[in-house]
This record gives C-alpha cells, structure tokens and sequence, in this order.
C-alpha cells in the first residue's frame, strides 16, 4: 500500500494516479478482518465503502470533489447515520436503526469522505477501558493484554491499528483523549458547542463533545475544520467563526506554555512524568515562555464530574423504556414491569450504576446537598482556568495518569476507575477544548500522551503547538 | 451519611430498575464508596457562588417559528417493539393498579 502521512499527501496520490481509491479501501476492509480479535468495530459497511470508494474516484477525475474526498473514517457507534444501526454498544439498542443523519457525519459526507463503519465503544459512552460493551471488550493493538482506554476505545484502536484514515469519537470526560493516549494517536475534544451534538445520542448534555481521532495533527485540524459550526438543530452549538485550522497551521507563535503544579502531583507515573517534563525543557530551550501555574480545584474535579453526569445521564436515559423503540423484555404483565423489565434486561452494569447515582444525587432531600453544590463547584472550576489562562496561553498535562492498564485490572473498583480520567474531566467541566498527542513510548513499550488545553474557542492555539512539537520535537 | 439496603432499592424503584439481593449487597457498599468520595465537595464554601449549568453560557437562543415536518409516523413506527398500523402497543394502562 502507498505511504501516506495526511489526507493532503493521501489526495495527491489519488489525483495523480498513484493510488487508486478502490484498492485503499479494500486494504482497510482487509487490516479489520485481519485484526478482528481487536474487536474494534460494532459494524462493518463493506460494500457501501467499496461503492462510495467508486464514486469519490469519479469525483476526483472531474474536479468535483470535496475536502475530504477518499478520507476513510470510522464513526463511534452513538452517532445516528441514518438507515444504519445505532446501538450505543448496549442491549436495549440493539436492534435500533437511525431514522437520521448527525450533524457532524453528515458533513463528513458532503466533503466526500467515506464512512467505513461504526466503533465499539462503553455502553452509551460510560467507561474508560472500553470493558463495558454489549459487543465485547476492544483490544489495544500496541498490547492486547491492555485496555485500549474508553469510552471511545473502538475509535482509538481503529486508527492506531490502521483500519481507517481518521475517526471520530465522543468526549465527556476525557472518552476521546485518554484513548488516544492508551493507543498512541492524536485525539482532540473541541470546545463544548463547537461541533453539533444533534444525532450524539445523550450521556451528560452540558459536557458532550464530538472530535476526531487521527494520525497528525494535520488531519485533525482538517476534520475540525468541516465539522464545527453553528447548527439550527442543536441550540447549544455556537455561532463564532471557524477559522481554517488546516492553512493556518503553517503560523509559527511562541505561546506561554503553563504548568498546572496539580497535574503533576502524587499519583502521576514518573516515566510520564519525565516525558512530559522533557517536553516542556525541550520548548523552553526554543524560548517558549514557560510558567509554573496553579488549578487548586483540580481535587474537587471528579466528584463534581460524577454528581453532574450521573444527574445528567439518569434523567437522559430516562427515555429508554420498552415503549417507542429499543429492547422489550419478553416478560410482563402490566406497564410498570414493562417499563422495570425492559431496562433491568437492557441496561448494563455501569450504566445502571450510573442511573442510580444519578437518580440519588437529584432525589428529593439530596438535590440540593449534591446536583447545587456540584454545579457551584463546577463555576469555581471554570473560574480556576479563567484565571490561569489571563496569565498563559495555553497549559500542558499529562493525559493520564498511568499508561493503559491491563485489562480486567480495574473493572471491580468503579471509584478507581473513576479517579483515572482525574486529568481528562476538568476540560469538559470549563467547557474548554484539548489535545492528546502521542509523545513516545516507556520501558515497557506503551504510548505516553501529552494534553494541551486552551480557552474555550482557542483550538487553533492548541493545534499549532501539536503540530510544532508533532514536526520538530517527537518527529 | 451511609446509604442502606432499603434506600437503594427505593431509589432503584424511582429509576425503574430491579437488582436481585446479591446485585444489591455488591452495589450499596460501591454507592457508599462513591458518594463518600463526594462528600469532599462539602470542604468548599459555595454559599455566594452562583450554580454553572452550561459551561458556554447563551441566553435566549431563538429560531424562526415555522412549521416544518420531522418524520412520518410510518418513520416514528419504524424501531417499535410492538405497533399496529397507527400506534405504539403497551400493556393496558387504565385501570392497572
């Protein structure tokens, strides 16, 4: 198969001649039955992919193609394509079509990219190793014993694994970017309200967002470019201009870089540590600007995440109840035990975990002690970035604690797993957008991930110093 | 502030869950665990602080009143457990105690 860095190189080849379309997608079709143990997709569109394949070449030919054209992509299976499956990786869906397109799929097809299937992911986005699917656990390529990360794992696995040019997954509290570190590719969550959320099946509205996963900087701020923007069918989404992430990549400004003290503290992996650190010497050397800068609500950001997400969830999957659409369990004799039955046989473990947390957190006598307080809390953490960014431009962490752990080793503890995306869910808490770039590998062969966060809106920042540590520093 | 047994079957009963009595005895000390963890929010004063709902705060986001179609009831029918022609179908209502 010809070598191709980005989608740029990728649509000259095509243009050329030197690829040809067609057999580019039968070679993906190929490394996902190849690697199917990795368990990477809930659903595979071969020969749709083999026709679209056709069709862009013709487009290339005439002139008439978009931005994306022959861009292979695989979407996360919360995301409704109309006429195809949409499962959440859960039972009570599983026999759910789209009756729609989302926003940001759609407009992945006007560009003329090619959507190749739909990724395994936790079920309804809630997990951070991809263990808690109705489809099966995914499997990190870089080390099968290991989680690929999640929620969106199969996302991750499907570009580390090369089974697709890009994908996009979802980001709630870190689902895009901590398996991008896990697997060792690029993942960026935008800004809350950048991209549409209408066709993103709800988990916690105030904190969803849709994002690629891909294999440069390059790609990822070429996905952005055509996926954000204002949308009539989703009122949160919000009217600012877009600017051309891909063309202004070629810029060059040194930001002040800060250094949040909380996101290197006790519980952090030295040898992600130090990665990071030599990072940050290495900018330094190249006269960045570099400050130490201080979160102190980073300790309160998981309980607040969970009291408002579990709220959030609870009363989104309200809806799933054996009635309109979705599973129907066999047994009942009248409304209520339909309704009991249904999502008992339908839900999974975590997810009703999460229901009940949630329910509780907004029951009558709790309301105020856990939903009000955590959402003054989440002001404060706002306030803690508004604060810190008035000093710099943009901040670098770690994505992870620790490098993708084994699988199974967490799936007992909830609150350990929940205390692992300590990094990830003050993003989505502010609202504001960041990055996992993948910076190398420890001793023992696993992907370190680096976070970049910006303000809200400031995606371009954050894609200008990846691609500049992307082509100067990692190589 | 423990959770019992009996609180978490009531809240089950407000999420239309059922657990069998094993799933209950492994799931209170977990909910305990994780709400105990919560509890740390109480170390902060909010009392002047205003609650956040939205990270991007907009007001008053209209659009145009016009009437347009969404989907077909034949659509709205499509992924139904069980229908006739017109409905959705659900074990009678009225009258079910």
């Amino acid at each position: 198969m010809t070598f191709y860095k980005n989608h740029k190189e990728k649509l000259e080849l095509l243009q050329s001649g030197k690829l040809n379309l067609v057999d580019n997608v039968n070679h993906f079709l190929k490394n996902i039955e190849d690697q199917k143990d990795l368990n990477a997709f809930n659903f595979v569109f071969e020969e749709e992919t083999i026709k679209s394949a056709k069709a862009v070449e013709q487009k290339i030919k005439n002139n008439t193609a978009g931005k994306l054209a022959g861009m292979v992509i695989a979407i996360k299976d919360v995301l409704a394509y109309k006429d195809h499956p949409l499962t959440c990786s859960s039972n009570i869906l599983k026999n759910f079509t789209s009756l729609y397109t989302a926003t940001a799929v759609q407009k992945l097809i006007d560009e003329d990219a090619i959507i190749i299937g739909k990724t395994n992911c936790d079920e309804f986005a809630m997990g951070s190793s991809n263990e808690n699917s109705a489809f099966g656990n995914v499997l990190n390529p870089v080390n099968k014993t290991r989680v690929p990360g999640g929620s969106s794992g199969g996302s991750a696995v499907s570009v580390a694994a090369n089974l697709c040019d890009v994908s996009l997954g979802t980001d709630t509290g870190g689902s895009i970017r901590q398996p991008a570190a896990f697997c060792g590719v690029y993942g960026l969550k935008p800004t809350y309200g950048r991209v549409s959320r209408y066709g993103l099946t709800a988990f916690a509205s105030s904190f969803d967002t849709i994002g690629p996963f891909a294999k440069s900087v390059e790609d990822a701020a070429l996905v952005m470019e055509v996926i954000s923007g204002k949308d009539e069918n989703d009122s949160t989404s919000v009217k600012k201009e877009i600017p051309n992430y891909l063309s202004s990549l070629s810029k060059s400004k040194k930001f002040k870089i800060g250094i949040p003290k909380e996101y290197f503290a006790e519980g952090l992996d030295e040898e992600i540590r130090d990665a990071i650190l030599d990072i940050v010497d290495e900018l330094k050397l190249e006269g960045y600007e570099v400050k130490d800068v201080s979160l102190p609500m980073t300790e309160y950001t998981i309980a607040t995440y969970y009291i408002l997400t579990t709220a959030e969830a609870s009363s989104n999957l309200a809806r799933f109840d054996g009635a309109r659409y979705g599973f129907r369990a066999a047994d009942y004799k009248n409304l209520n035990e339909m309704y009991l039955n249904s999502r008992t046989q339908g839900f999974g473990k975590e997810v009703k975990r999460r229901i009940m947390l949630g329910t509780y957190v907004l029951s009558s006598g709790y309301y105020d002690a856990y939903y009000r307080k955590a959402q003054k809390v989440r002001r404060l953490i706002k306030e803690d970035f508004d604060k810190v960014f008035s000093e710099v431009d943009l901040l670098i962490t770690p994505t992870t604690p620790t490098v993708a752990f084994k699988i199974g080793e967490k799936s007992d503890d909830p609150l350990q797993m929940y205390l692992s995306d300590i990094y990830t869910t003050s993003a989505n808490l502010a609202g504001i957008p960041g990055i996992s770039i993948p910076i190398g590998k420890n001793s023992e062969n696993l992907p370190i991930g680096l976070q970049i966060l910006s303000p809200q809106f400031e995606e371009e920042k954050i894609f200008l110093l990846s691609i500049h540590i992307q082509n100067e520093i990692t190589k | 502030m423990a959770v019992t047994k009996d609180e978490v079957e009531k809240i089950a009963k407000l999420a239309k869950l059922k657990f069998s009595d094993k799933e209950l005895e492994d799931f209170t000390p977990q909910i305990n665990e994780i709400l105990g963890y919560m509890e740390k929010l109480n170390e902060l004063d909010t009392e002047k602080v205003e609650p956040l709902s939205h990270p991007v705060e907009q007001k008053n986001v209209f659009r145009e009143d016009k009437l347009k179609s969404s989907i077909t009831t034949e659509e709205a029918l499509k992924n139904a457990p069980s229908k006739d022609e017109h409905h959705f179908k659900v074990p009678k209502v009225i009258g079910d105690k």
